[in-house]
């Protein structure tokens, strides 16, 4: 299913604007996973591009090999994972691989960076187009001293003669390879996964001295002459308008260009500007200031009367009901529960947002045959047809009269997927008819994100005599990510309910899962690890609640609630619209069926690597939790001190099992950033709404982790060779559960709406 | 036109005095590794040395830098030759986005020129001022303590390469197990 194509240098050139090699090749991408990719968790309704080619491999005649990386890079190291895999099948020397982030283009497939998919949704595809290389560079050798492709070997970068121990370098065979035909991408030898040198090897990271040496481009760092920097005031209500504005005095400010109104764009928001009045400049400051001295008279519209508050208890409200089914096991509510044995509990999360460091930005110069854009995106493809729609070009026959650049991004979070801030510098640059740079300020930022939504879930079980339970029922209320598109939409999809929520692999024999139809009044978005942000917070808590009603260890109830070792489907025990994160499950992709075994490995090895079950002096505990999203495992174990009401964390582990591991250290970075902004979002962080504003505004009230409340922290990586799985966002779901959970053991609190700094001090 | 050295550089600014340090070292002095994040010295992201203290640029005016000298990231190293900051951030593999790392380092650097040993409790007071959202925490503590020790070692420079590996190799043994 894999085709891997060889190109020539003009062709390279014109797709990637490099100039590539003496070998270069491509891998064209099998459009189903594609398709699938784009029904996966966090991702829903997605228009993908055209699919053609994946990664591009490029040899030159000095044997220093290019890989062109055509997923986004925003910290969690992918420009080095995709380009070890390549580099571990064509048998490369490490030292001499370069990987460069690829611009947005239809050729490379799906580009669009999010689920946690890169590897997942790409190893085998990227596995072959490595193989493919080596099998050329092989076949040249072999012609070369006559001998049969079985006589030569590939390691480290030179092909080996097996008769006689000779080698030659790939710098010297590029350009013989070359001339080969391409083999058939499905029938070149892969290695043996016991034969990996460089995947599973904690390799030198690519970009990591340009990063330290201050080399690196984001988005915010772009130059070019005569351009403008633009600042925009944007209506403060989603779908808010500028009822009168006066630039008068803006326009006095040393520096200010012009005072420009934005287009209005109405509803649905999908991924538009937000309208609002831009002051262009010839620097940040001037734009910054004249800002200041705008004065805009606002229409707020429909939403003005959003309040959170209100909101959250109206959420409360109906899940408190029941609701429409999304899966349903046996009959519960043919059950009288006995109220001695049962427990009942709705748990609630705010607002959240992203918080990059760096506030989004972009450039555009807009030409008259041509426009040019650079910017920081989770979704280059998706960008480039936003603007060539913007532009009234053609999505198929305009491509080439729009060059999307790509830079490297400053966090992204989910943020980033959403191109409302490259739209704006390409409607400022239409305008103008100059280059122009849109940068936000930390207040735009926090004010116009694309929330993880306020959520409430309600979860209520009977316990059995052994403490199981087969008397089941949880209910999620939160709106569907789906309105950024389709206003009417009320209702969450499949997709983003299978994120945590009808996927609960316990054995119950009566279970029902159930939703609410909700309205929406501010952007939402994919927030790292989405629903399971909620849906795991609930039942990581609520599981703990019920070990600590039987009177038994967390650990020990989680085993009951999992019952027997088995590979769960939730698309045969009553979820028929499971996503399983955009995995196909047939014979072949087994290993994304949601594994027993695996959940429990996970939660053992947490508890017994933090020695969770050990007795703590009063006032301390520690509080565990498990989770399985983007098809990785992962386990938490916290330990706090509450003392005078005031929680500290003292100590922090994660257990992931992500199968396959290309990057250890990067998956071990994944999971220390996921327990800090697991500590944020549990502790102290969220966003408010009052008459259809958001309330907060920098760091001072949306505050985030600081190093010195984050507490000393530990991973656990499991070694397994399944298939590989997420890992930029599975570590994040038990991280709120085992922070709330440790609390309720060192303390008696149980916080089960956050942030916890509304009942402790943090 | 505001005068100041930057990076060993006398440069005169044709900006606002009343410009943020921050703005005129990025738009008109074109250094763009030193970064915005803020604009309120809340996050640390634009941390730069002004005569050798750590300040955030987004809250300092030009016309405070007039006649001082900077150091931005971009000076950190000396003559293509790494800080010992620089070399532990790449030997711990800090940076996850990297953006926020140029304040990181600058703010690391300035620590320990001042306190060549810094404990725990020191780091964390010299660094809280500096938000990661990746979170990169656990490792800029260890690479402090690295760069720290390298940096008592340095002199003479020569000699630094040598005295670093062994200083890694004891590190690495005493490292936190963390499979």
């Amino acid at each position: 299913m894999s085709v891997i194509k060889r190109l020539n240098r003009r062709q390279f050139l014109s797709l990637t604007g490099r100039t590539g090699g003496a070998l270069v090749l491509a891998s064209a991408m099998p459009m189903a996973i594609t398709v699938n990719a784009n029904a996966a968790g966090a991702v829903e309704n997605e228009q993908t591009g055209s699919t053609d080619l994946g990664v591009f491999v490029s040899i030159d005649e000095d044997g220093e090999v290019e890989i062109v990386c055509h997923r986004m890079e925003m910290g969690q190291g992918i420009l080095t994972s995709t380009p070890q895999i390549i580099a571990e099948e064509l048998c490369a020397d490490w030292n001499k691989v370069t990987a460069v982030l690829g611009e947005a283009n239809t050729a490379y497939g799906d580009q669009n960076t999010g689920g946690s998919a890169s590897i997942r949704h790409h190893f085998e595809h990227t596995r072959r187009m490595g193989a493919v290389a080596r099998d050329m560079l092989e076949q040249a050798a072999a012609q070369q001293w006559g001998v049969a492709k079985s006589d030569v070997k590939a390691e480290n970068h030179v092909v080996m003669n097996r008769n006689n121990g000779k080698k030659i370098g790939f710098a010297e065979l590029a350009t013989a390879a070359a001339t080969l035909p391409v083999p058939d991408a499905d029938t070149v030898s892969l290695k043996s996964m016991e034969d990996f040198s460089i995947v599973g090897k904690d390799v030198q990271l690519q970009g990591l001295e340009n990063i330290v040496r201050a080399k690196a481009v984001y988005a915010q760092d772009i130059q070019l002459p005569d351009m403008l920097i633009a600042s925009i005031e944007r209506p403060p209500v989603v779908g808010g308008k500028v009822k009168s504005f006066d630039a008068s005095e803006a326009k006095k400010v040393t520096g200010v260009i012009d005072v420009l109104p934005l287009k209005d764009r109405g509803f649905p928001v999908v991924v538009n500007p937000k309208s609002g009045i831009a002051v262009v400049a010839t620097n940040t400051w001037a734009a910054l200031e004249g800002r200041k001295k705008l004065k805009i008279e606002w229409d707020d519209g429909e939403h003005q009367s959003h309040d959170s508050q209100a909101y959250k208890a109206d959420l409360v409200s109906k899940v408190n009901t029941k609701a429409k089914t999304v899966r349903a096991v046996g009959d519960v509510y043919q059950h009288e529960f006995n109220p001695e044995r049962t427990l009942e509990a709705t748990y609630t999360v705010p607002y959240h947002h992203h918080m990059s460091m760096e506030t989004p930005a972009a450039t555009a110069h807009v030409q008259k045959d041509r426009t040019v854009v650079w910017s920081g995106t989770q979704a280059p493809q998706w960008g480039k047809r936003l603007v060539l729609a913007e532009l009234g070009l053609d999505e198929e026959k305009d491509q080439d009269k729009v060059e999307f650049n790509t830079t490297l991004m400053g966090g992204a979070f989910g943020r980033k997927s959403k191109n409302d801030f490259t739209l704006e510098a390409v409607e400022l640059s239409q305008m103008t008819g100059k280059p122009v740079k849109v940068v936000w300020s930390r207040e735009d930022d926090v004010k116009h994100g694309f929330y993880h939504s306020v959520a409430a879930n309600y979860m209520k079980a009977e316990l059995t005599d052994d403490n199981r339970s087969d008397y089941w029922i949880q209910r999620v209320a939160c709106p569907p990510i789906g309105w950024i598109f389709d206003d009417k939409a009320k209702v969450q999809s499949d997709n983003l309910l299978s994120l945590g929520f009808g996927d609960v692999p316990f054995t119950a024999k009566n279970m029902a899962f159930e939703t609410q139809e909700v309205s929406t009044h501010v952007r939402t978005g994919w927030v790292r690890s989405v629903g399971n942000i909620n849906n795991h917070f609930a039942l990581g808590s609520f599981v703990d609640e019920l070990a600590d009603k039987a009177g038994i260890p967390t650990r020990v109830m989680w085993m009951n609630l999992f019952g027997e070792d088995r590979l769960f489907n939730p698309r045969e025990e009553g979820f028929e619209g499971y996503s399983h994160y955009g995995q196909t499950v047939d014979n072949e992709n087994q290993g994304y069926i949601l594994d027993i075994a695996r959940f429990k490995a996970v939660l053992n090895r947490v508890v017994e690597e933090a020695n969770a079950e050990e007795a703590l002096p009063d006032g301390q505990a520690w509080g565990i939790s498990v989770a399985y999203s983007f098809n990785s495992y992962a386990a938490a174990a916290t330990k706090v001190e509450v003392k005078d009401n005031t929680v500290t964390p003292l100590e922090m582990h994660t257990a992931i099992d992500c199968g396959l591991v290309i990057t250890p250290d990067r998956v071990k970075s994944q999971m220390e950033g996921a327990m800090i902004m697991g500590l944020s979002m549990t502790l102290e962080s969220e966003i408010t709404v009052k008459d259809g504003k958001i309330v907060q505004n920098n760091f001072y009230d949306y505050p985030v982790s600081r190093i010195d409340k984050v507490p000393p922290m530990f991973v656990h990586i499991v070694n397994s060779s399944e298939a590989p799985g997420g890992v930029g966002e599975p570590g994040l779901p038990p991280i709120l559960p085992s922070i709330t959970n440790a609390i309720y053991h060192a303390s008696g609190v149980r916080v089960r709406d956050l942030p916890v700094n509304k009942t402790l001090k943090v | 036109m505001v005068k100041l050295t930057i990076n060993d550089e006398v440069v005169s600014l044709d900006a606002d005095p009343n410009m943020p340090l921050l703005y005129a070292i990025r738009d008109i002095a074109q250094l763009t590794g030193t970064k915005f994040g803020c604009g309120l010295g809340l996050c640390g992201a634009c941390t730069v040395h002004l005569d050798g203290q750590p300040i955030r640029s987004c809250v300092t005016t030009l016309a405070a830098a007039q006649g001082k000298t900077i150091t931005t990231i971009e000076g950190l190293e000396n003559d293509g030759e790494l800080h010992p900051v620089q070399a532990a951030w790449i030997d711990h593999k800090v940076p996850q986005c990297g953006y926020c790392q140029s304040g990181q380092m600058m703010s690391a650097a300035a620590l320990i020129a001042k306190n060549p040993s810094p404990s725990d409790e020191q780091i964390e007071t010299a660094m809280q001022g500096n938000i990661c959202r990746c979170g990169t925490y656990p490792r800029i503590r260890k690479a402090i303590k690295q760069a720290a020790k390298m940096s008592v070692a340095s002199t003479p420079v020569s000699a630094q390469s040598a005295t670093t590996s062994s200083i890694i190799t004891e590190l690495g043994n005493k490292r936190e197990v963390s499979s």
